[in-house]
């Protein structure tokens, strides 16, 4: 009757959530904030963060990796793209996507081995190497617009001419001029930023939905807004020219970046307490950036100096076992 | 911080699904006998007993085949009337060879069972009700036939407090504690009287989990006057029916790692095994037979039945009728049961539950992604080991760090960790087999 036998040692039953699922269902949540940019930047917006899919795709083509099936490459190249102003030169977010993969990830081992947000380890880069072009914010085109000339400029040159279809983001407003900028532009999306940045209650839903699906860590937002509320509520109230509290939280990479980002959780601690610290740190950092440094914004970098310190309070924030001390 | 212990429950655990729905509407029902019965001598942990009659020798059902060897042991019954065939060594559940007893039970018989002496519960001495239980056979039916009585034994200078009759039955698809709470009401009172005695302790809880509220309602309604026992209802999650869980659940205190129940003043006992002890003790038998959920997809006349200790799986299995496309035997249940290499084995006193898979259940996509520490096993752990952690030690051999800082040793290999891995790490596998590796060290 019986013919062959599988064995197997238990548990025999296995919960259906696989990580090529979590990838593609973060990419899914992905696309309406894709959307939302075409609707504000026009068909730039696509070819930008198409460019830099294709990017993060080819060095796991050329070196034969799991992330060309396990979504993960896609979703780095789509996080890149999303920070990215609209208006940036194709040949740079491909370059860019390619970074993300080649330096975020696979020099660390692949996926689950690095220490830094692979997107925003492309994005650092990108910073460095090209301070202009992603600084250079285009005014939103609307959804009819089919591309951004500077989009089209060639490898290694600018584009030449200053089209006066650019200007400043609300944030280097708030920085350098003390203006706040039309709270209600920040939530619906129409300012200057980059792509899928701009657009805040879209952001908000999104996270709303992650966190009822338990794909992100409600930890980690959690702490990292609250801290900037409390910390920006605080310097608003002392009063000498500090932005308001909700133009703190929905201004600039935030939002993308609190809901997106810093929610990895290969680059995120594990244990509870150490979540905490590790949002509070990111909240704290966006704050000092911000108020005291030279940029006008400072989510980035905030999130990437956070994961430099996530082995550590990994390896110092331990969890207690049943049964031990207190 | 974040870890305040609500009552009713445990910290992290998980929800996988029940599947009980198909066989605890069933009531307990009588297996046929099989041709043949085959006892190994070695179904408890401990010293296996050992065999005190011959080849060809005729016994009656419940005669003691095997006595005890010392303290960690128990003697072995006949569960059947009828002739020893042969004594030679039978195959186990781990594919181990043991020396064991092959009857030819006599057809046609009325199967009578032979009466011992009965112990008074109301003048023996807690001694004497361990021994009587030890005379019985009797081991832990929840699945881990540890002998009753030496977990009954409440150590010199130790007191027990709380009396805890673990009703929980958390894994999926077994309904064979369901049912006995449901039909062995009277059984379960007595044996109760019998586990008071012997462990002095002020209270009786029975935990029960919420998806077998019919047995709890049942149970209270007739909770007898001369006992201090209260039932306690708790909320559905595994791996509530391990001691730990249920001690932290039902009375908010915690074992101390490496320790006992008894060192925070309680005894646990699994409902079947107490209701056996209220369905003997008082006649003074030994234990022949035990009550199994028989389910899966695979079998065709799902139910709980009362099987004789030693009747052969592949007998079982031609009676309940299964499909050809079977893939999986699995002995106990889902989550913590051993996997059938081979339907030569028989029924022993451990046996909870026997579950069928097919093809079609099989696991689907075992392809194991990178860990992308996630979490997960994190927050299914319910004794907040961090599994991501000793299973990259795991991978990378380094068994005494994972035992020395990661506390590998408090693992009691519930499994939550593999279930929830979205990367399909085989966490708990790699702890199983670093904790026998451990172990060795420690030992040589």
């Amino acid at each position: 009757m019986i013919r062959k036998l599988h064995l197997a040692t238990s548990p025999h039953l296995k919960d259906e959530e696989q990580t090529a699922h979590i990838m593609r269902e973060l990419i899914y949540t992905l696309l309406p904030v894709l959307a939302i940019a075409v609707y504000y930047f026009g068909f730039a917006a696509l070819w930008v963060v198409m460019s830099s899919v294709l990017g993060a795709l080819l060095p796991e083509w050329i070196w034969k990796r799991e992330g060309l099936k396990d979504g993960s490459a896609i979703l780095t190249g789509l996080l890149l793209g999303l920070t990215l102003p609209p208006g940036i030169a194709l040949w740079i977010a491909f370059l860019g996507g390619f970074v993300s993969i080649v330096v975020g990830k696979l020099v660390w081992g692949g996926l689950g081995q690095n220490v830094f947000n692979p997107a925003l380890v492309g994005r650092a880069f990108l910073q460095s190497a090209f301070p202009i072009a992603i600084t250079t914010w285009n005014n939103p085109g609307g959804w009819t617009s089919l591309y951004y000339p500077s989009n089209l400029a060639m490898p290694f040159m600018q584009s030449a001419h200053a089209d006066g279809l650019t200007g400043a983001t609300p944030l280097s407003i708030m920085k350098f001029e003390g203006q706040s900028s039309d709270i209600m532009h920040l939530f619906l999306g129409s300012t200057r930023g980059s792509i899928g940045e701009t657009c805040g209650i879209v952001l908000v839903l999104i996270g709303a939905y992650l966190l009822y699906k338990k794909l992100i860590n409600w930890r980690i937002p959690l702490s990292i807004l609250l801290t900037v509320l409390v910390g920006s509520s605080l310097f608003y109230w002392m009063g000498t020219g500090f932005a308001n509290p909700l133009f703190t939280l929905f201004s600039g990479g935030l939002m993308l970046g609190t809901v997106f980002m810093a929610t990895d959780p290969v680059t995120s601690p594990l244990a509870p307490r150490g979540i905490w610290i590790y949002g509070i740190g990111i909240g704290v950092l966006v704050l000092l950036i911000r108020y005291f440094g030279g940029l006008p914004e400072g989510v980035m970098y905030a999130i990437l100096l956070m994961n430099a310190f996530t082995p550590m309070i990994n390896r110092f924030v331990k969890i207690r076992t049943y049964g031990h001390k207190k | 911080m974040f870890t305040n212990q609500s009552n009713n429950t445990f910290n992290h655990g998980i929800h996988p699904p029940e599947n009980k729905e198909e066989t605890n509407k069933l009531p307990i029902r009588q297996f046929p006998f099989s041709p043949v019965i085959i006892l190994p001598t070695a179904q408890h942990l401990g010293k296996p007993s050992e065999i005190i009659i011959r080849e060809g020798q005729e016994v009656a059902r419940g005669q003691i085949l095997a006595n005890a060897t010392g303290y960690m042991s128990v003697p072995l019954h006949s569960p059947v009337s009828g002739r020893i065939r042969k004594i030679t060594n039978v195959p186990t559940i781990s594919g181990k060879m043991v020396p064991g007893i092959i009857i030819e039970p006599f057809a046609a018989s009325g199967q009578e069972v032979m009466e011992g002496n009965p112990v008074d519960v109301n003048h023996a001495t807690p001694e004497e009700i361990l021994k009587a239980i030890q005379d019985a056979g009797i081991v832990g039916l929840g699945g881990a036939a540890f002998p009753t009585h030496v977990k009954l034994k409440v150590p010199e200078g130790k007191v027990c407090e709380d009396l805890l009759i673990n009703g929980i039955e958390c894994e999926p698809f077994l309904t064979t504690d369901h049912r006995v709470m449901l039909e062995q009401a009277e059984d379960i009172f007595m044996g109760i009287r019998y586990l008071l005695r012997a462990t002095q302790a002020k209270q009786v809880i029975i935990g029960i989990e919420a998806n077998k509220q019919d047995a709890a309602d049942y149970l209270t309604g007739l909770i007898p006057e001369d006992l201090p026992l209260k039932v306690k209802v708790v909320p559905v999650k595994y791996p509530q029916g391990a001691e730990k869980m249920l001690i932290t659940s039902i009375l908010g205190k915690e074992i101390p790692s490496g320790g006992l129940p008894i060192d925070v003043k309680v005894v646990v006992v699994n409902v079947a095994t107490t209701a056996e002890i209220g369905r003997l003790l008082p006649h003074g038998r030994g234990i022949q037979e035990r009550v199994i959920t028989i389910t899966g997809p695979g079998v065709s006349k799902k139910g709980n039945y009362r099987i004789a200790i030693g009747t052969p799986l592949r007998f079982v299995l031609e009676q309940v009728g299964v499909e050809d496309t079977v893939s999986e035997v699995y002995m106990g249940g889902p989550m913590m049961g051993v996997a059938v290499s081979n339907l030569d084995i028989s029924i022993v006193k451990g046996t909870s539950g026997i579950v069928v898979f097919t093809e079609r259940e099989a696991k689907k996509d075992p392809k194991v992604y990178p860990c992308i520490k996630c979490g997960a096993c994190v927050d299914a752990c319910p004794i907040s080991l961090n599994p991501s952690k000793l299973g990259i030690l795991a991978k990378y051999e380094e068994y005494d760090k994972m035992a020395e800082q990661y506390n590998l040793l408090d693992c009691f290999e519930c499994g939550s960790c593999s279930y929830v891995c979205p990367s399909h790490i085989p966490l708990v596998q790699y702890f199983r087999l670093s904790k026998t590796i451990v172990r060795k060290r420690i030992a040589s």
